[in-house]
Order: structure tokens, then C-alpha cells, then sequence
């Protein structure tokens, strides 16, 4: 999905747990993120420490869209 | 040793009787090479004789099929082959389903193998893949000298009763078959071979996927129009389109007007690949919606697409994907979104 979407042009942050899939599949801009069943949370935080650890990770992946990639690049 | 006897199965136009206005001529048979048979011969000549070629107008045959069938059959039949050559057809769609249907007819009738050449997008492969040792050739006929010695190759193996044939492209059959060692074992031993970086060979091979070139940067991100994308399976609560929790048909398309917040009554996840407890619980932690709505307030992203697109990537095939990703592509670039994020659990 995020090749046939990147495929038009248009700029794409996979946001993931398992970098090493999004490597073989083909993603450009990659965030490693928290855990499979929540990548952008951690129950274990209190309500306002899970946000603000949700908040850095969207800050990274809009900061990946703005950063120019030439191969497949992770953020972290 | 005798020659193997071999019968070639070719479209109208490289039978040499014509291009799209003759693609409705029916079956007929010639004794002999006609066409790229001639290549062929000049690779087989110590081992094979082709005997015979049957042509069919590609149009007729796709049109006609199970008449065509049927006088195809029996033309290849009346040579008494041992093995059957279909094309190579190349990225031509239609010589290459007529090629795929008269390797299935020879395969489930004749029970004879059947060697083609097609490029690998070509509809006919993946329709009738099983049904022959088909060879990766080029898109067009410009890669004809390539693809005779390719194919020939695969033709020699058969008829040398190779145990392995190599060079053709996966029929995606599996083959059940018993090992002396269980799969633990021989799974380490692999393991360890490769660390030792010694020679192995993998019994399950990984599948290759294309590459993408990297879309330019957005400039400006405070002025840029987002849209959130994901395979985690975010979904309002209920799944109002049903999305199944594995191996997705579909995706779904969902307003974020009046969601600033994922709470356990307004989402949930449709998938079924891993404990959804979390999700459930607050959806926000798959879909940042939550934090997206508060970077639009405080212009940390120029706007927003009105709505989040949804699958569950479990389980789900490569082409539905890559069709689920299309579609939501021309959407998002219809209103002019700039960039996007796309999670995945």
C-alpha cells in the first residue's frame, strides 16, 4: 500500500513496528514505532505521558516528509 | 536416442498470416516449424523434433474458447507429441491466455509437459501458472532471441529427466513431500551453515518485491495538506463495512469530522493479527487522530483530509493491497493532499 500510493508522487511515512518488513516490502521513510498492538501508545504511560509519546512520534514522521530521501531511510 | 517429439503452439501473427485483422482465424495445423519454431529447431535439433505447429488467431481463440479448445486439442493430439511448446507470447494479453488456456488443455487432457515463455505480468501467467514450466521472457518480440535459448534450456531439463527443472518462473504449486530430518533440524543446521557462511539452500524462499523511487520532500509542512492511512485496521466502532480480520477484500473510507479523539464508543481495530485490547481501549494508539487534530489547531500541519482510510493487513495479498493503495492514492491526490502517514501494527 505504501508503494502504490508513493508510486504517484506523493510523499509517505510508514510508521511501524516491525522495520525490518517495511525494508522488504519497500518503504521509503520509515518511524519505528512503540509495539505491534500499539504502535503510537503505551498503556503502561499515564494518559498525558502516552500523548506527549504519541505527539513525538507523529513530529518525527511529519519531519520525515520534509526531509529529502534518496534510498530507504529510517527515523529514529 | 530418439528425438522427442515436440508440437508448438503460436498465435496468427507469428505464423506469419497477420497482425490484429487476422486475429479471428480459426485452428489450423502445419507439419513442421513455422515462425519462431525455426529458432527453436536450431536449439533442439540433437534432442527434439518439433513436428508439427498449431495457429489460432488470438481473437478467435479467446472468443471462441471452447470450440477453439477443443479443435486446438485434437490438432496437437493427431502429432503425438511428448512435450508442447506455447509461444512465447511475451506481454501480449490475449496470445498469452490463449498460450496459459492451451498449456491447461494439454496439461489436464494429454497430461504432457508444456514449456512457454511470458513476461511476468502478463495475464496469462498468473491465470495459468500451474499448468506449464513458463520462462520470464521480455515484453516484446524484440526479446525474441533471448527468450529461444531460455526456454529451449527448460525443454533440454525435461527431456533429460532433470529431477529439478530450473529456470522458469514458480508454478506456486506446493508438493508435499518427506524428510529424513524434521524442520527443526534442518532449519538449524541452515541457520548454522549461514553463519558459518557456508553454503545453503532455503526451502522457502523469500518473495521479491518491487522498488519505488522516494517521492520528493514536502517543503513546507505547516502548510501541507495530510491524510492518515493505515493497516492496523482502524475502523469506527461496530466495522460498519465489515472488513475482515484477515485477508482484507477491502478497505474502508471514514469521515474524521467529528472525531478529535478515539475513545472505546467511537473506534475500534478490525484486525485480527494481534491483541486488540489496546486498540479497542483507544484507538489513538494505532491511529493518531487525537494528536493530528491538535497539530491542525495549533498550525503544526497546514489541513487535514476529511477522512482516514482503513485495512487490515493480515494475511492480505500483495495485489489487493497494491490496488487498495491505488485507489486511495487518486482519492487523496483528487483533494489535493500533499503528504501522507500510513501506520501499520
Amino acid at each position: 500500500m505504501v508503494k502504490a500510493i508513493e508510486a504517484t508522487g506523493l510523499p509517505i511515512v510508514h510508521m511501524c513496528t516491525i522495520v525490518p518488513i517495511s525494508k522488504t516490502v519497500g518503504a521509503n521513510r520509515i518511524v519505528p514505532t512503540v509495539a505491534i498492538p500499539y504502535p503510537l501508545g503505551n498503556p503502561e504511560l499515564d494518559p498525558k505521558d502516552e500523548k506527549e509519546l504519541r505527539r513525538k512520534l507523529v513530529r518525527k514522521a511529519l519531519k520525515a516528509l520534509e526531509t529529502p530521501v534518496t534510498e530507504q531511510t529510517v527515523f529514529n | 536416442m530418439t528425438k522427442k517429439r515436440i508440437v508448438h503452439y503460436i498465435n496468427q501473427f507469428f505464423a506469419g498470416i497477420g497482425g490484429e485483422e487476422k486475429a479471428d482465424v480459426k485452428p489450423e495445423k502445419r507439419d513442421g516449424v513455422v515462425g519462431p519454431g525455426m529458432a527453436f529447431k536450431g536449439q533442439l535439433t540433437d534432442v527434439a523434433e518439433i513436428v508439427g505447429t498449431v495457429i489460432c488467431g488470438d481473437s478467435y481463440f479467446n472468443e471462441n474458447e471452447a470450440e477453439a479448445s477443443e479443435t486446438v486439442l485434437e490438432m496437437i493430439k493427431s502429432y503425438d507429441p511428448d512435450i508442447v511448446i506455447v509461444g512465447p507470447s511475451f506481454n501480449a494479453g490475449r496470445y498469452g491466455v490463449a498460450a496459459g488456456a492451451v498449456a491447461k488443455l494439454v496439461d489436464e487432457n494429454l497430461h504432457l509437459p508444456v514449456v512457454g515463455g511470458m513476461y511476468p505480468e502478463n495475464p496469462g501467467f498468473e491465470l495459468y501458472r500451474k499448468h506449464g514450466y513458463f520462462v520470464e521472457v521480455g515484453n516484446s518480440a524484440a526479446t525474441m532471441r533471448k527468450a529461444i535459448p531460455a526456454m529451449s534450456a527448460v525443454v533440454k531439463q525435461i527431456i533429460d529427466g532433470n529431477e529439478e527443472v530450473t529456470g522458469y518462473m514458480p508454478k506456486g504449486l506446493r508438493e508435499n513431500v518427506f524428510r529424513e530430518e524434521r524442520g527443526s533440524k534442518r532449519a538449524v543446521e541452515m541457520l548454522v551453515n549461514k553463519i558459518q557462511g557456508k553454503e545453503f539452500t532455503t526451502e522457502y524462499p523469500m518473495p521479491t518485491f518491487d522498488r519505488v523511487d522516494p517521492a520528493p520532500a514536502v517543503k513546507d509542512i505547516t502548510k501541507a495538506r495530510i491524510a492518515l492511512v493505515s493497516s492496523g485496521g482502524p475502523v469506527p466502532k461496530g466495522n460498519p463495512d465489515h472488513i475482515e480480520s484477515s485477508s482484507a477484500s477491502k478497505y474502508g473510507k471514514y469521515s474524521l469530522k467529528d472525531i478529535d479523539d478515539f475513545t472505546p464508543e467511537n473506534g475500534q481495530t478490525a484486525h485480527g493479527g494481534y491483541d486488540p485490547v489496546y486498540a479497542n481501549e483507544d484507538l489513538d494508539r494505532v491511529l493518531p487522530v487525537d494528536v493530528i487534530k491538535e497539530m491542525l489547531a495549533n498550525g503544526e500541519i497546514g489541513s487535514l483530509h476529511d477522512y482516514w482510510y482503513a485495512t487490515v493487513g493480515n494475511g492480505t495479498s500483495v495485489a489487493n493491497a497494491k490496488k487498495f493503495g491505488t485507489e486511495i492514492a487518486a482519492q487523496l491526490k483528487e483533494d489535493g493532499v500533499d503528504a501522507v502517514i500510513l501506520t501499520s501494527t
